[in-house]
């Protein structure tokens, strides 16, 4: 008795997705996803090294570092944090559009992403803005209002690091809105459905590491020493 | 071999349910660490701060990044990544946290009464830095 099999359009010929030197999808995928967390471990390790200086110097100085909280803007921190995880959130049902073959969606959520990311790196730019206005840059020009004398030149240290850290954050979030943007392309040419979306996955590994980066920066750099005042 | 044979077998899609359920989490994760930082809690401040953002990592990596549906070999190389960063953690801290353990021995001397190895006076011993 013949069956009737109802296939998603794509799945008939999913043998185009794959690459002459995998057998199936699946092994494709698998192959995709180690690949994308070896590269992700090496980022782990990058900014670990700069997490290890800023444990060093902080461990040395402690008074100088908890005395720069007050140039922080916790508020703002705060709030950047909150729209780095709706874009988090915005990623992961991105990449469950894809699985369900619902393009529309999957540009909706891709474009979400997007806006999130680049009000985040909008925030980013005028907390810099303000930084410079305050004489707050590393250098020859590094004299803060309010600040004692003696922590001036240990204070530095923090803001160097402030800078390299975020920096990098920030550079990795200019690629990462990149890549959104070769998604949201890609999607409007209806390139990912449920046979086929491994690089809306791949790109969202990316985006949820460089989320968990700043998971670990908004505490380090905005709340060392906030309880004193 | 069908047509199909070649497509996601094991393809594992969250539901909608789950993944608010994280953001939620991951927010109020936020909002609790930017409230315990104005508590003074000496010590423990960081200690706090970085259980939080431990907790929070954790979720977005097992749901966010799918790590509970992953291989396990690409969960040992997630692990592998974790101990690779606390190789490079505990040599860096061993090393500066004992910097100051250094035991200045004295220039070598053919005197008897200066190069006694085996009677070094206790303040020719420098301490750990405190």
């Amino acid at each position: 008795m013949p069956e009737t099999i109802v296939q998603d359009a794509h799945e008939a010929d999913a043998d185009q997705y794959v690459k002459h030197h995998f057998a199936t999808v699946d092994q494709q995928m698998d192959a995709d996803t180690l690949g994308m967390w070896t590269f992700l471990i090496t980022e782990v390790l990058f900014f670990g090294g700069m997490f290890a200086a800023y444990a060093v110097y902080r461990e040395r100085y402690p008074e100088a570092f908890a005395a720069t909280s007050e140039f922080m803007n916790v508020k703002i921190g705060a709030a950047n944090t909150a729209v780095l995880i709706c874009s988090s959130l915005t990623m992961a049902m991105a990449v469950r559009s894809a699985q369900l073959s619902r393009t529309g969606a999957l540009i909706k959520y891709l474009f979400g992403t997007l806006i999130f990311g680049s009000i985040f790196l909008i925030v980013k730019a005028f907390e810099y803005h303000a930084k410079y206005v305050e004489h707050l840059i590393p250098g020859p020009n590094f004299h803060p209002d309010n600040l004692a004398p003696q922590l001036m030149h240990n204070a530095q240290l923090l803001f160097f690091l402030y800078f390299c850290m975020t920096g990098m954050h920030a550079i990795h979030m200019v690629v990462g809105v990149g890549l959104l943007t070769f998604l949201i392309i890609q999607s409007y040419r209806q390139q990912y459905h449920a046979t086929y979306f491994a690089p809306v996955e791949m790109i969202g590994l990316y985006w949820h590491f460089v989320d968990i980066v700043w998971i670990f920066l908004f505490p380090l750099l905005y709340l060392i020493g906030h309880w004193h005042w | 071999m069908d047509t199909n044979a070649k497509a996601h077998s094991h393809v594992h899609i969250p539901t909608v349910r789950i993944l608010v359920l994280v953001f939620v989490a991951l927010i109020a994760g936020t909002a609790i660490t930017a409230e315990v930082a104005t508590i003074n809690l000496g010590e423990w401040n960081i200690v706090v701060a970085m259980a939080i953002a431990c907790t929070k990592a954790t979720l977005v990596a097992w749901v966010f990044m799918g790590v509970r549906f992953t291989s396990q070999l690409t969960k040992l190389f997630c692990v592998a990544g974790l101990v690779f960063l606390s190789i490079l953690l505990l040599i860096t801290f061993s090393d500066y946290s004992t910097r100051g353990w250094t035991y200045h021995a004295k220039t070598w001397s053919t005197n008897k009464s200066e190069g006694d190895s085996k009677t070094w006076p206790a303040d020719k011993i420098t301490s750990p830095a405190k």
